[in-house]
């Protein structure tokens, strides 16, 4: 978690940032003296923060106008490239944030993928935990971008077609490896458990799949 | 002449009749307090009772004091157990306020309780002792499953309302709804939208047919389309439904019925669940957009980007709305252009850790307070937030009530100017004159506190999380709120010296909540000698999960001996979690273990 994602939720992804800035990210931002170990950057992630909140004896006084100095030694530019980090390890706070438990069991037990066309604008997201099989999932993604129709072959290859231009389109899908699978090709229940997300691919491209075989 | 004493004079059935137009509670405690015939007078003819606190008074002496009563409001837990900071089988049990109800006020006919443990045979003896039982209002409870519910569904003859909100509740089956008897017909407001599992959809559609008065319907996300569309056939005159899962095929008869009963439904003014939906069932919600006062798209995560746009710019009369943050600023503008009549609006977020990507950022929240200048009350989780968009908020929106700020990351400061939200926060008090509950968050010093005791004269209940610097933070709230209720605080840095500050104050407020703050168990023993009013309870960590190991079987059985604990002679120890309130009903008899009153 970084102070960059705010400015430009759309730049998260490296694009856009040379490696000089990227590598401002990785000192300590300029001549703070710190206690051992223990005192955070007020930039840092989530989880260094978390772990001064969690021991409730950590003397939060010592955030206060001296680090306060220390932080405005640092340019906003430099601040902004305050970007490329891992994403920060899931330290939790207890009850924070504050979410009723309901609601968030209720967020957890959602498997939420974006789907996205080829050729088509816009992303859509579904939650795959809401269908019971690639069925129900084909049907609401044909659904979902109205153009489609489902044909299905006789050998039991789901492709989707565009019926104004007769472009077949095949359902693809990243696991969790980072590989493109087609989707069809496990079962339903691990099928959901690995997908990271879905790409309507046009057939002409989805040739080079990984066939079924070499994946378990 | 002596004016002052002609209202002696009055008959007593004229004195209860005037009392009669005095509805609000606190309007009755007062007129309650003036001389002991108005107190006896008043309490006979009380019909309805709110208890904030359930251990601010003993059931039997609350059920003494109003035996005429008909409605009672109960609340249980603190706020904060809504957020896993309160063990389990910490308290707050619904049966000994319903078993002293049964004993001593036949007249009770509504039961609305909040953050509660009921057990199913608390429902049970509820609906046997009150044949006349109509209304049951169950939020963020637990303890009871299905069968509670098949008990209250069979045994009421009248039964009006049954609403439950974001309850734990043990599924035992769908069978419970089988047990409402055919002759029951008086159903207005019925919501299960908090079952997690299956409901017998043929008794479902029999219910729905056979309750002509039925306004208020909220499903569960296992209610498909196909029933949803034959319900709302069944019920033109419908006012609030919340769907169950929204998903259908295009060209399936269940989506063209649907159609077409939404349609039938002119009266529709509030719309929740969309549980699963997709984007052409939400074409099929456009037609009755325009008459909506109320939407609820916080469980839709799906519901995001062109769709909610195309939604909500039909929502002309929206009064509020709950969305989840990955309709993002955009959505939000939308929102702000549409929505002009916007009073409520809550935005939860999708995503708990802040993992991604922002989605929602001080530029949406300023963009709705510039459309929506009716906003009262606003719950906002938000990535990052400045001062700059605080200020031009309150300027905005000089009308809330209710102003709830949440920045995912604890101590955040403004990333524009890399400084505490101080005068952000500050502005919203100096602003809003009429604020009555607040939460913040982001990087805040002992100044904002300083702020918030010198203008929000109206301040109820506050909430904050990592902010402060020292006692004097708390010091400036107490002494300044003068209306201060609820005061919920959370690793902060506020010691023994700002809980003594003003130990007065606690009598005036129902509430005080510190945990992960810099409290001593002296600090705490002090309070309780100082205050024999209130009860101070310190929640022991380590013993809550020993007793939480004990009840799950993993540990066994140890020395019991806490009240060594408590003087074993290290009054320095760090007090993990302390609840103070003030009561009449004396320490709790049924705290567990690990409360430690002192």
């Amino acid at each position: 978690m970084s102070v960059e994602t705010e400015r430009s939720s759309t730049e998260s992804e490296v694009s856009g940032l040379d490696y000089e800035e990227t590598a401002l990210t990785l000192r300590l931002p300029g001549g703070t003296s710190r206690v051992a170990g223990s005192e955070p950057d007020r930039k840092r992630g989530f989880s260094e923060t978390v772990e001064l909140g969690l021991g409730s004896g950590a003397p939060v006084g010592t955030r206060g106008v001296g680090s306060t100095d220390d932080q405005s030694d640092e340019s906003p530019e430099s601040q902004a490239s305050v970007a490329e980090k891992p994403p920060a390890p899931k330290a939790r706070v207890v009850g924070w944030p504050p979410v009723r438990s309901f609601r968030k069991n209720v967020m957890k037990s959602c498997k939420l993928v974006k789907v996205a066309v080829d050729g088509a604008p816009y992303l859509r997201k579904v939650d795959l935990e809401a269908y019971t099989g690639y069925h129900q999932l084909l049907t609401a993604l044909q659904e979902m971008f109205s153009c489609f129709t489902l044909r299905n072959y006789p050998d039991e290859e789901r492709k989707l077609v565009d019926p104004v231009n007769g472009t077949e389109y095949v359902p693809t899908y990243e696991d969790k490896e980072g590989d493109w699978m087609l989707v069809g090709d496990v079962p339903w229940k691990m099928f959901v458990e690995s997908c990271k997300r879905v790409r309507l691919m046009k057939s002409s491209e989805a040739v080079n799949l990984a066939p079924r075989a070499q994946h378990s | 002449m002596k004016v002052q004493s002609a209202m002696f004079y009055f008959p007593e059935e004229v004195i209860e009749h005037i009392f009669s137009f005095l509805t609000h509670h606190p309007d009755r405690n007062t007129v309650s307090t003036v001389c002991k015939a108005w107190y006896k007078i008043e309490r006979l003819s009380r019909c309805e009772v709110f208890v904030g606190n359930c251990y601010a008074i003993r059931p039997d002496r609350a059920a003494a004091r109003f035996p005429g009563l008909r409605s009672l409001t109960l609340k249980g837990k603190p706020h904060f157990a809504d957020f896993d900071l309160v063990p389990p089988d910490w308290g707050g049990l619904a049966g000994p306020w319903i078993e002293a109800m049964a004993r001593s006020c036949p007249n009770l006919e509504e039961l609305r309780m909040k953050r509660m443990v009921v057990s199913d045979e608390s429902l049970e003896l509820l609906v046997h002792a009150f044949p006349n039982f109509k209304a049951l209002v169950l939020v963020s409870c637990e303890g009871f499953s299905t069968d509670g519910l098949a008990a209250v569904a069979r045994s009421c003859k009248s039964l009006r309302e049954l609403d439950l909100q974001e309850n734990e509740i043990e599924d035992r089956g769908p069978r419970w709804l089988n047990s409402f008897p055919d002759m029951c017909t008086s159903l207005v407001s019925l919501n299960f939208a908090c079952l997690k599992g299956e409901v017998n959809l043929k008794s479902l559609e029999r219910l729905v047919c056979r309750s002509p008065n039925l306004k208020c319907l909220r499903l569960n996300r296992a209610v498909p389309v196909e029933t949803l569309a034959k319900i709302m056939n069944q019920c033109p005159n419908l006012e609030d439904l919340g769907t169950g899962s929204l998903l259908a095929d295009q060209f399936s008869e269940a989506y063209v019925s649907l159609i077409s009963a939404l349609q039938k439904c002119k009266k529709l003014r509030s719309l929740s669940g969309f549980w699963d939906a997709s984007p052409l069932c939400l074409l099929a919600v456009y037609p009755i957009c325009a008459n909506l006062t109320g939407l609820n798209l916080s469980y839709a995560p799906t519901v995001q980007g062109q769709d909610f746009i195309n939604l909500i710019q039909h929502c002309v009369k929206l009064l509020r709305l709950w969305v989840l943050d990955s309709v993002g600023d955009k959505g939000l503008a939308v929102v702000a252009s549409a929505c002009k009549e916007l009073q409520e609006l809550r935005v939860f977020p999708s995503d708990l850790f802040a993992a991604g990507p922002a989605t929602v950022t001080e530029e949406g929240l300023v963009a709705i307070s510039t459309g929506c200048p009716k906003l009262n009350s606003l719950l906002y989780f938000c990535h990052s937030m400045t001062n700059s968009a605080l200020i031009t908020v309150s300027k905005n929106c000089p009308n809330f009530t209710r102003f709830r700020l949440c920045i995912l990351e604890p101590r955040k400061p403004d990333p524009a100017t890399n400084e505490p939200l101080d005068e952000g926060f500050g502005a919203v008090v100096k602003t809003c004159k009429n604020l009555r509950r607040f939460s913040i968050s982001g990087l805040l010093t002992d100044q904002v506190f300083y702020y918030i005791g010198k203008y929000a004269k109206a301040l109820e209940m506050l909430s904050i999380a990592f902010a402060g610097d020292t006692d004097q933070g708390m010091t400036y709230v107490l002494n300044g709120c003068k209306n201060l209720r609820k005061l919920e605080i959370r690793d902060c840095p506020f010691g023994d010296g700002a809980l003594l500050a003003d130990v007065t104050k606690y009598e005036t407020m129902r509430s005080l909540w510190m945990s992960s703050c810099d409290i001593s168990l002296r600090g705490c023993k002090a309070l309780a000698t100082k205050m024999p009013s209130l009860n101070v309870e310190i929640i022991n960590e380590w013993e809550a999960e020993m007793e939480e190991n004990l009840n799950n079987g993993v540990a066994e059985v140890i020395s019991n001996n806490n009240n060594k604990h408590i003087n074993n002679g290290n009054d320095e120890r760090k007090v993990e979690k302390l609840y103070v309130y003030r009561t009449v009903g004396g320490p709790r008899t049924d705290a567990p273990d690990f409360v430690w009153t002192l």
